[in-house]
């Protein structure tokens, strides 16, 4: 079966434009890397799934198939077409194939168009300039996804209606022109639980009637198991898992599938708490993590997971943390942290000699021998006043088949063979 | 139609309360007349004890929780009863509930950025709650009192002197904690403080909260929309509906063994990795203006009687412990003859959807 979508290597920077005076000074202050180097394909009827944290990128990739941002590396290829070699006026016209949905039905409607005009709008952009057909073609969208009796409906305002209901005039708006695609950013989350179902429901039967495709976009594994063929887990411009869903549920693989599905609320009152959540937080996309970039989070990491010194810092923090370390005269010996915040394989610090540096890592250590970034320290040698630790360089490891789904974790390395570490 | 609504009594706690409230009411006044944000609630909690108040957008809940902080906004009016350590705290002077609150009282908002001062340290926050309470209290014992609380909450002392801004979102959240809990107030409410955070780091904040108990003590009330975190961090349930407590009891027992048909479609509407089919609570709450005659519910009420349109359901105790109002589970004394038939409603349709 052809692909309606074939998304390959795609990359999309942001470049971060700084402060004034870094624009005067012509400073390169970063890049963002939204995307980076997802390669994905779409087949017809198909729903896919992008699910992540915020910052994982997974808005951006969806808003790059609309062609809303354009492809730093790689192609977009929709029906055939490469979107980068289309101008304003093709792009529009492909986008008679692909719509979106937004997730804040509030911002997505135009307060001052009534529900008429807002969906008769999408067909005026397009080319009918016939009022009559206009108005036929919006009743008709307002049936197909319950918004009847329209003549209820025609003219009101987003203000006068609910939240379910806005999202309902949403997807009319995005089903009116006929399309194949449709791109759905977190369309239910700003809907009470009440409602949520509903429109899910709503978009299950639009799908089936319509023949569409869709892609998914959620943080929510929830909703995405209920919805989607495939899914693809995404982490800091990457897809880190991608495979059909119920093989992603029975099995998951990669460490932070395993944790995004153990951190979904459950109403079951006898099921227990996670306790081995990931630590922090997703980390800032101008500066990811060497390596893996879940594995300063990773409950699994091993030693081949990218360690540097930022890892350091953060251990160091964590120890400090422990109400019986004595923070005070250990903060004085290591001196200022800032000296581990460059992402480095090479770190150099220390104020109060090598010694009583080594002192205190030699007690971290001992605090928790299970932590795995001591397995990927390769050296500590005496430096100055304090200490260079080296750790082993990991490259970010690639998407590599692992039972029936794609996985990008050195648990993982090749096909069939399991963890390296069992 | 005569309705009674006085019609409270909650079974003696093993431990004596740390908040007991009676009848709570809380209105806004507005041209249309005024909207009944809560409607009559009663409840208590015990030291140490999670109550979760759960229900959709615009139940009430969040009103009932600034009405108890005294922190409601003007034009809105509150009256009942709420004993604090059998002081009422709805019928102290202005100054004696700003004494009260911080030092015994506490609240943690949904968004904490805009509760941080931008402009402030995390340590000026600090000094500066601190100062209000314990005015005699050094900038060392302060600082003391301060890093203790932050390692709880999983802060680093390396940042005890930065800015709000040099925050993630969740850390930010654990701040907003852990000024809150400084001085060890004995009753925190803590307003959706999970909703505006991604779900790894919700689910950190869920953790912290339920081990409350263990490091501080503090009896909490967590208003949330999501029955999966009352499950996980709460002892006890009340489930809100139109400005009513409608079911209360502890979370096992509720969650089971669900009683009030709200709190039943409350469940089934909720996706979760156990979820078997969609399912959705037809129609929307109503306006809490002019709600319906009889129990507020009725109109969505798939189970729906004759009786629950004309009569409102009476607070009774629900089997398994805790309360409930609702005609299905009785008294069936009080149900007029020919009320227990079911109800012929209009079917609801998405006009009336939420």
């Amino acid at each position: 079966m052809s692909s309606l979508v074939e998304v390959r290597d795609l990359s999309v920077y942001f470049e971060l434009r700084g402060g004034t005076f870094a624009r005067l000074f012509g400073r390169d202050t970063g890049l963002i890397k939204a995307v980076d180097g997802v390669t994905l394909d779409l087949r017809p009827g198909e729903v896919v799934g992008l699910v992540g944290e915020s910052g994982s990128g997974k808005s951006t990739l969806g808003r790059a198939l609309l062609g809303l941002v354009p492809a730093t590396h790689g192609s977009i290829r929709l029906k055939d077409q490469d979107l980068a070699d289309l101008n304003r006026r093709k792009l529009r016209e492909i986008r008679q194939v692909v719509q979106m949905v937004f997730q804040d039905p509030n911002a997505a409607l135009n307060p001052s168009m009534t529900v008429e005009e807002a969906v008769a709008d999408a067909l005026r952009v397009h080319g009918v300039r016939s009022s009559a057909e206009r108005r036929t073609r919006v009743v008709e969208a307002l049936e197909r996804v319950g918004l009847s009796p329209v003549e209820l409906f025609l003219s009101k305002y987003p203000r006068d209606l609910s939240g379910g209901q806005k999202q309902r005039v949403v997807l009319a708006r995005a089903i009116v022109l006929d399309p194949e695609l449709l791109v759905a950013d977190e369309p239910v989350s700003m809907l009470d639980m009440s409602v949520r179902a509903k429109i899910l429901q709503l978009m299950l039967d639009l799908k089936n009637d319509l023949g569409l495709t869709y892609v998914y976009i959620t943080h929510d594994l929830a909703t995405a198991k209920y919805f989607c063929d495939r899914i693809a887990i995404m982490y800091l411009g990457r897809v880190v898992e991608i495979g059909p869903t119920d093989e992603i549920f029975a099995n998951p693989r990669h460490p932070y599938t395993k944790a995004l599905l153990a951190a979904i609320p459950e109403p079951d009152p006898d099921k227990a708490l996670p306790r081995d959540l990931p630590r922090g937080e997703i980390p800032d996309a101008a500066q990811p993590p060497l390596g893996c970039a879940f594995h300063p989070r990773c409950p699994e990491a091993v030693s081949a997971c990218g360690w540097e010194s930022r890892d350091l810092r953060a251990l160091l923090e964590e120890h400090w943390m422990r109400a019986d370390a004595a923070y005070d005269e250990e903060q004085n010996v290591i001196g200022d942290l800032e000296a581990l915040d460059d992402p480095s394989t090479i770190a150099t610090f220390g104020a109060g000699g090598s010694a009583a540096v080594r002192a205190i890592l030699d007690r971290m250590r001992a605090e928790d021998t299970a932590e795995p970034l001591w397995s990927g320290v390769t050296s500590i040698q005496d430096s100055g006043s304090g200490v260079t630790v080296h750790f082993e360089p990991a490259p970010s490891p690639a998407l590599r088949r692992a039972g029936g789904v794609d996985v990008a974790c050195v648990l993982y390395p090749n096909e069939g063979t399991g963890r390296t570490s069992d | 139609m005569a309705i009674d609504l006085t019609d409270e009594v909650v079974a003696p706690a093993p431990q004596e309360p740390v908040i007991s409230a009676r009848d709570v009411r809380v209105w806004y006044g507005t041209t249309r007349g005024a909207i009944r944000a809560v409607d009559g609630v009663s409840f208590d909690l015990a030291p140490g004890e999670t109550l979760g108040l759960v229900g959709e957008s615009g139940c009430g809940k969040s009103t009932l929780g600034r009405g108890l902080m005294g922190l409601l906004p003007e034009g809105a009016k509150r009256d009942g009863e709420v004993l604090f350590r059998g002081r009422d705290i709805f019928s102290l002077s202005k100054k004696e509930a700003y004494q009260l609150r911080g030092r015994e009282l506490g609240m943690i908002f949904q968004e904490p950025l805009t509760r941080l001062n931008p402009l402030m340290r995390i340590s000026q926050h600090f000094e500066e709650t601190i100062k209000q309470h314990e005015p005699d209290l050094s900038k060392d014992e302060i600082r003391d009192r301060a890093l203790e609380v932050l390692r709880l909450m999983g802060i680093p002392p390396t940042r005890y002197r930065s800015y709000p801004h040099e925050f993630s979102g969740g850390m930010r959240q654990r701040l907003m904690i852990a000024l809150a809990l400084v001085l060890r107030p004995a009753f925190v409410v803590a307003d959706e403080p999970t909703t505006a955070l991604d779900v790894l780091v919700e689910a950190q904040i869920v953790q912290i909260l339920n081990d409350l108990r263990r490091n501080f003590q503090t009896s909490l009330l967590l208003i949330t929309h999501n029955v999966g975190i009352v499950a996980e961090a709460c002892d006890r349930v009340a489930v809100m509906y139109a400005g009513r407590i409608v079911e209360q009891g502890r979370v096992a027992e509720v969650f089971k063994n669900p009683q009030h048909p709200y709190t039943r479609a409350l469940m089934r509407s909720t996706i979760s990795l156990t979820t078997t089919g969609l399912n959705y609570i037809p129609g929307a709450p109503p306006d809490l203006v002019d709600p319906p005659d009889g129990c507020r519910f009725h109109p969505r009420c798939t189970e729906a009687m004759n009786v629950c349109a004309v009569q409102n359901p009476v607070d009774i105790e629900r089997p398994g412990g805790g309360r409930v109002e609702c005609w299905l589970v009785g008294p069936d004394d009080q149900i007029p003859p020919g009320g227990k038939q079911s109800l012929k409603q209009e079917e609801l349709t998405v006009v009336d959807e939420a």
